[in-house]
């Protein structure tokens, strides 16, 4: 099986700009793979040119042939913020690729899988930002994606929230076997969750690294392996001055 | 689910019905009703001559006869031509402002006309309407149509380029079509500032129908204030504006009730209690 989405030798400006300097990575099937990086280094802008919400840029953006079947286009996007239409309920929000034809059940599937169940009828003012970003991700995985780009989605809630979205994300990914590419600026919430850590840095950004985390799931945060790891890539990522 | 994220659980339906009734409610009526109280004992003193300033309790006597009479015809004439003058120009604010807000190309070529055009105070537009339309019905609903016309176009122009790019983006994502995304973000998150423009407009009508009304009319209220003036009853022109003041803020509160129900879900400021 090939890659989901390949990114080759991407290439972004804005005006005179060079943001990205021809960036290439690749998302397969079941993976967890994190964008790392400062901000301003344009890993989000590399998510959204996978996302197809920006188009203009030099270098090929290739989607898997299991990504050209059934509804939508099979990528789930959640964004920084959770982007809930005010005037729809939560409900009507996660169903709103189909708009009043939503099918309820699955709505209703979704709701109790981020754990929000019984709230479909709230609007989106009467919910918490860790709530919202629930309902976000609800709405991402309506269209049954085998792809969830996922862009800084727990920078903006309280720690202990951030942590009980990744344990959701790991585990709704492991669920319904969906690929996940992550855009964080969380060194720590990247190995945590990661198959594979894409490190993007410099001025014009270009990838700078990529390490393997070779451990078994469901992790343990306070696992020395993890901690091991994770200094190991400080620590080469110190001596090759990515950081 | 953390305690953290229970917290802010507010109860639908409960919110908007708290506190209608009681004193908070009547705090509206203390300044008109003082006004009224230190006016009639003013002219009952002798301080202002009554044939300038009849006293309030001589007002009410003159509403009576008029009720009794022609008042309600006035009112009607005056709303039938508000009412079908504010609907033209809602209509055609709402599909010229739908457009103009959309598209970038079309505000090119449409916008500077409208932007000059909206600067001809609205009483300007009256001696050409005499003369291409004459005196009758048509040219009274076409000055109420102009009035309403643009705050309904200004306001819903605004509220569409103000609409979050974010949320579009999320229609994208979905695969809208054009009009899909029209219909399902633009014109939602659009309504606060429709609603603006629309009760702007309404009022716009108001002052456009008693202005149309004042120059040549055989009745209305604008009909009942010239009246009064030529025959030198200054309460039968107090009880015309006495209604123009009831009927505004009749529809006005129509409108807003309106508003309220279909902005639920905005999570704004409302004012300290």
């Amino acid at each position: 099986m090939g890659a989901l989405i390949e990114l080759r030798r991407v290439s972004k400006s804005f005006g005179a700009t060079l943001v990205l300097d021809e960036v290439s990575c690749g998302l397969a099937a079941g993976e967890i793979v994190s964008l790392l990086g400062p901000s301003g280094c344009g890993k989000s802008t590399l998510l959204r040119i996978a996302a197809g919400l920006d188009r203009d840029y030099q270098g090929g953006l290739q989607l898997g042939t299991q990504l050209q079947r059934g509804r939508g286009n099979g990528i789930g996007v959640v964004f920084q913020e959770p982007r809930l239409m005010p005037w729809l309920s939560v409900a009507q929000n996660v169903g709103f690729a189909d708009g009043w034809i939503a099918d309820d059940k699955w709505v209703q599937q979704l709701l109790r899988d981020v754990g929000l169940p019984g709230r479909g009828d709230a609007l989106p003012k009467q919910l918490s930002g860790g709530q919202a970003q629930r309902a976000a991700i609800a709405r991402a995985l309506y269209g049954k994606p085998r792809v969830l780009l996922l862009d800084e989605p727990f920078s903006a809630v309280d720690a202990f929230t951030r942590m009980k979205l990744q344990d959701l994300v790991a585990d709704l990914a492991a669920r319904y076997g969906i690929a996940v590419l992550l855009v964080t600026h969380d060194l720590d919430e990247a190995f945590y969750l990661s198959d594979r850590v894409l490190i993007l840095g410099g001025t014009p950004s270009r990838l700078q690294r990529e390490l393997a985390v070779p451990l078994a799931r469901p992790r343990d945060r306070r696992s020395p392996q993890l901690a091991q790891l994770r200094s190991e890539a400080l620590t080469e990522l110190y001596q090759s001055h990515a950081l | 689910m953390s305690r953290a994220e229970r917290l802010p659980q507010a109860q639908p339906g409960v919110l908007w019905r708290r506190r209608l009734p009681g004193f908070s409610s009547l705090r509206g009526w203390l300044l008109p009703l003082t006004l009224l109280a230190v006016l009639e004992s003013v002219v009952r003193i002798g301080w202002i001559p009554a044939y300038l300033m009849p006293a309030p309790s001589e007002l009410a006597i003159t509403l009576w006869e008029l009720a009794d009479g022609p008042l309600w015809m006035h009112i009607l004439a005056s709303t039938l031509r508000v009412l079908a003058g504010f609907a033209i120009g809602a209509s055609l604010a709402l599909i010229l402002g739908s457009l103009v807000g959309l598209s970038r190309r079309l505000e090119a070529y449409l916008d500077p006309t409208f932007q000059a055009l909206r600067a001809v105070p609205g009483l300007a537009w009256v001696p050409l309407l005499l003369i291409w339309l004459g005196i009758d019905e048509s040219s009274k609903v076409t000055l109420i149509a102009i009035g309403s016309f643009f705050p309904v176009y200004l306001n819903l122009v605004a509220g569409i380029r103000n609409v979050d790019r974010k949320l579009v983006e999320v229609g994208a994502l979905c695969n809208l079509s054009r009009l899909a995304t029209i219909r399902r973000i633009f014109v939602p998150a659009a309504q606060p500032y429709l609603f603006t423009g629309l009760r702007a407009g309404l009022s716009m009508a108001w002052l456009c129908v008693v202005a149309a009304e004042l120059l040549a009319a055989t009745e209305g209220i604008g009909y009942l204030l010239t009246d009064g003036r030529e025959v030198s009853r200054p309460d039968l022109v107090l009880v015309a504006i006495a209604s123009l003041a009831v009927m505004g803020k009749l529809s006005d509160s129509l409108l807003k009730a309106l508003e309220t129900r279909a902005l639920i879900w905005r999570d704004n400021y409302g004012g300290d209690k």
